[in-house]
Formats: C-alpha cells, sequence, structure tokens
C-alpha cells in the first residue's frame, strides 16, 4: 500500500503553484506581441482559462483524463472530484495530483490562443476552450498518461510534449484556418506593442516549466533532478543557437528571437525531460532551434494568420522533441526505455505513431467543436470591432487609457 | 500653397498612407491626438467606475503641398479614410503665407516640392 512521502508532497505543491504561473505567464508573452488595442483582448484569453479550463478540469475533465475507462477515455468516477481525496496517489494526495494536472490542462488551452488573437469573439472563445479541454485535452491525456492506449503502447511523453504541445499546436492550426486571417493580415504593418512583456513573459514561463517538467516525476526524485537540469540546459542551448541564427541571417540578435527560442527549448525538451542524459538534453535544444527558425520565417509568407506562431513553436519544436526523445532515450538515466540510437528503434516509431494519432484527433475534434460552436453564434468579430481593437470591443476597457475624455457615469446602465 | 490638414481614424492610417504615396503625394507630419466629432461614445467599466469615452484616438496628418497637388492629396484621403460611420473625420484645406526649406532656405513652392534623387545628388 502505497504511502505519503512527505518530501514529495512539498515538491509536487511547489510545482503546481509554479505550472499555474505559466498560464499568466503566457498572457504576457503573447499579450506583448499584438497591437496595443488588443492587449487585453490578447491577455484575457489565457488568464480566462484559469477559470472556465480550471472549473471545466475539477468538474468532468480529470475523470475523462484520470479514472478508469477504456483505452480511449476515462470513465465519470472521479467527476465533480468524486472520489478523489487525501489518500495516497503514488507518493502523494490523490486531490494534490488532480490539482497538478489541471494546471496542465489550463495552460494547453490557453496556448492556443496565440493563433487566433486580434479577431475572435470573446463569448464563443471561452466556450470553445471549454469545450475543448473536455473533449480533446482529456481524452489525449488519459491516452498518455491515465492509462489509455498510446501509454500501454509505450510512448514516452515525460511532460506533454505530445499532450500539450503538438495537441495545441494542431488545434491552433484549425482554428486559425476557420477563422482566417486578420483583416489586416498581409496587408499592413503588424508589430509588437510590448516586447518587453514577451520577455517577461518568456522568463516567467521558463521557471513556471520547471513545475512543469521536473514535476512530472510526481515526486522529489532522482528522475526531478534529471528533468531539472535538462529544462535548465536545453533552453540554453536553443537560445544560443537562435541567437547565432539570428547574427548569420540579418546581422543582429533580436529580442523577440531570444523569447521565442527559450520557448521552443522548453517545448522540445517537455517529453524528453526525464528520459535522456543532460548532454542529449542539450543537443535536443541546439538542434531544435533550427526547424522552428525557419518555420516561422516560412509561416509569415503564407495566407495562414497563425499570429503567434503556435505551430511553429510548439507544433514544431514539440514533435521534434518527441521524435529525439525515441531517439535518445537512455535506460541508463530513466530506467525506463532506451531509444533507437541506443538500440531500440522500435521507440522511434511509436513516438511517430503518438504524434500523429495526436494530430489527427486534435485536429478533426477541434474543426468539429468549432462548426457546433459556428451553429450557435459568430465566432468572428466584425471588421469594424477589428478596427477600433478588440479591448474595447469585447472587455469595455483599454490597456493604455490616458483618461483623456472619460465622462463618468455615476449610475451604471442609465443614459445621462 | 496650401496647408492639407486631415483627422482620420487611426486604423484607417496605413490605407490612407499608401493611398498618399500611389497618389505621389510625398513629405508629411503625423501626430496622434485625440477628439470628438459626434460618433456615439464607448462605455468602459473599470471595477466600479463607468465611463463614457468622449474623446476618441485619431490621427492628423498635415500636408504642405502646391495648389495643384491639393485635389489628389484630398482625392486620395477620402476615397481610403471612409467608413461610412460618424467618425470618419475632416479634411481642412488652408492657405499658407509662407514655406521655408530649413536645409536649403528654399522658400514658397521649391520648399514643398519633393526632392528627386538625382536633385539630391546621389
Amino acid at each position: 500500500m502505497a504511502t505519503i512521502n512527505t518530501a514529495d508532497t512539498a515538491w509536487m505543491l511547489t510545482a503546481t503553484a509554479m505550472v499555474l504561473l505559466m498560464t499568466p505567464a503566457v498572457g504576457f508573452f503573447y499579450g506583448g506581441m499584438v497591437r496595443a488595442k488588443n492587449t487585453l483582448n490578447t491577455m484575457m484569453m489565457s488568464y480566462v482559462a484559469l477559470g472556465f479550463v480550471g472549473i471545466a478540469w475539477a468538474l468532468v475533465g480529470y475523470s475523462l483524463a484520470f479514472s478508469d475507462g477504456s483505452g480511449l477515455v476515462g470513465g465519470l468516477r472521479f467527476s465533480f472530484l468524486n472520489n478523489v481525496a487525501l489518500e495516497p496517489r503514488g507518493s502523494i494526495p490523490h486531490l494534490l495530483f488532480a490539482a497538478y494536472q489541471g494546471t496542465f490542462a489550463v495552460i494547453t488551452a490557453a496556448l492556443i490562443s496565440g493563433a487566433i488573437v486580434e479577431r475572435m469573439r470573446f463569448g464563443p472563445y471561452l466556450t470553445f476552450i471549454t469545450l475543448w479541454s473536455i473533449l480533446v485535452y482529456a481524452p489525449i491525456a488519459h491516452w498518455v498518461w491515465g492509462g489509455g492506449w498510446l501509454g500501454k503502447l509505450g510512448a514516452l511523453d515525460f511532460a506533454g510534449g505530445t499532450v500539450v504541445h503538438i495537441n495545441a499546436a494542431a488545434a491552433a492550426f484549425v482554428v486559425a484556418l476557420v477563422l482566417g486571417a486578420r483583416k489586416d493580415y498581409a496587408r499592413t504593418a503588424i508589430i509588437p506593442q510590448n516586447v518587453p512583456f514577451t520577455l517577461l513573459g518568456a522568463g516567467l514561463a521558463w521557471f513556471g516549466w520547471f513545475g512543469f517538467n521536473a514535476g512530472s516525476a510526481l515526486g522529489a526524485n532522482q528522475s526531478a533532478a534529471l528533468a531539472f537540469a535538462n529544462t535548465m540546459f536545453a533552453p540554453m542551448a536553443t537560445l544560443v543557437v537562435w541567437s547565432l541564427l539570428d547574427l548569420m541571417r540579418t546581422g543582429k540578435t533580436t529580442a523577440i528571437g531570444a523569447a521565442t527560442a527559450i520557448v521552443v527549448g522548453l517545448v522540445a525538451i517537455t517529453p524528453a525531460a526525464g528520459f535522456v542524459s543532460p548532454l542529449s538534453g542539450i543537443a535536443i535544444g541546439g538542434i531544435a532551434a533550427a526547424p522552428s527558425y525557419f518555420a516561422l520565417l516560412w509561416r509569415a509568407r503564407t495566407r495562414l494568420d497563425d499570429s503567434l506562431d503556435v505551430v511553429s513553436a510548439h507544433g514544431v519544436g514539440g514533435v521534434i522533441g518527441a521524435l529525439l526523445t525515441g531517439v535518445l532515450a537512455q535506460r541508463s538515466w530513466n530506467g525506463v526505455a532506451d531509444g533507437a540510437l541506443f538500440g531500440n528503434p522500435r521507440q522511434l516509431v511509436i513516438q511517430l505513431a503518438a504524434v500523429a494519432a495526436t494530430i489527427v484527433y486534435s485536429a478533426i475534434a477541434t474543426l468539429v467543436i468549432l462548426k457546433a460552436i459556428a451553429l450557435a453564434s459568430t465566432l468572428r468579430a466584425s471588421a469594424r470591432e477589428e478596427g477600433i481593437g478588440l479591448d474595447v470591443t469585447q472587455h469595455g476597457e483599454e490597456a493604455y487609457s490616458r483618461g483623456e475624455g472619460a465622462i463618468l457615469v455615476h449610475t451604471t446602465g442609465t443614459e445621462r | 500653397m496650401k496647408l492639407v490638414v486631415a483627422i482620420i481614424r487611426p486604423e484607417k492610417l496605413n490605407e490612407v498612407l499608401e493611398a498618399l504615396y500611389r497618389a505621389e503625394v510625398r513629405g508629411l507630419t503625423i501626430s496622434r491626438v485625440r477628439g470628438h466629432g459626434g460618433e456615439v461614445e464607448e462605455v468602459e467599466t473599470y471595477r466600479g467606475m463607468t465611463v463614457k469615452m468622449e474623446l476618441h484616438d485619431k490621427v492628423r496628418l498635415e500636408i504642405g503641398v502646391s495648389d495643384h497637388f491639393v485635389e489628389p492629396t484630398v482625392r486620395a484621403i477620402l476615397s481610403t479614410g471612409a467608413t461610412g460611420e460618424v467618425g470618419d473625420g475632416k479634411i481642412f484645406v488652408l492657405p499658407v503665407e509662407k514655406v521655408y526649406r530649413i536645409r536649403t532656405g528654399e522658400e514658397d513652392r521649391s520648399a514643398v516640392t519633393p526632392v528627386t534623387g538625382e536633385d539630391s545628388g546621389e
């Protein structure tokens, strides 16, 4: 019978808070890259996931992901947090495990928003991320971590390269296609309103990511130490390679590039964090820079308005990470499985299957959810609303109001 | 010479600039301003405080042109600055007494005529 280990519990309490911080971090990361008139809307797309997705997780998502069910989806035994109490799950209280996993559901939904900033009406967005977290995130989490078919097949995904990043990127691709490009896309220059916000977001995300990756060891143990070190060194390598690519291509190292590099490195190491040696981690981080770097450049020349490049950063970075996990995993470090480089080529095939299955299911289910919502309401803001900006039209607030011409209305809802 | 002053919507600025460029109007100054032309106020709420924004962000363009350039300049702004809703702004055409180009001390017509590549000696 498992017992509670207090050191493991202490670490997982901390890790849970750290991962929760990643969602506001994504808000800052994205919020800095849009135009000033859409700052609040973009940041709110992340912040509201904390509420809507978090509660959906407690009520039904957690059960569909982690209670016993079929290979495809969990059951309802843990719905409304029934049967989730302080008994041990592994070496930590079950309730803490459910809370920890909830922070993953929240950030995964928030990540999608980067593809659709500056043009989606907020009500349909809330509906979308709530349904998506239940119908897409929870089943895929079940496949890999909840006793589902990919886990049984032996797919390695330490902290969510497939479940979180590839999943979010596939959904992002579909939503960007369904919504269409912003009216100004490729017609006028759309430039970031606050690059320091983006740098701040990347820094906070990195801090939170130690909880995300090292916390996925579910205890204060050797596996957590390996994941922690990889989470530190891999993005460092990405940052170096990315900076050099920038330098060679344009003669300048960009700040947005640095912030992007950190995220790409973190994404790439996520599936591998507790499975590969630190040197392999550095290799993964370094290798991951180039595909995402060039995917970004190529995407900007297409009609696909994946506005903040969720596909290039999380999709391409996630796939590279998932596949390299299948190459560089080392049983002497993880005690679980070797990769292709260490005599187990089958692992690479399994990784490829996990990536493909996730992309296919996520894309199709996302499309179905969007089409269903579109039957009941309009997804897209009007051209006029896009022109004025979504802060004023969707939220009735401005990020940078100077207060000039603001007349106090004493009683809300009555005309003077 | 005339000074064309246009107050337009900020979200229309890029289109207007593009049209001016195509009409070969060169040399202009813009500033961010706030104003009110009778459009419906946006209501904003910050905690318990509800406010009406009586002033809206606008962009003011100032373009010094020689007389025969007034018409194309105004046409370019009219054709691209309009949305059809109240709040699209105004164009004022003002007489100008004197113009000096600071770099050369040129006056009037030659001061508002843009320098081409050859003239600048490049």
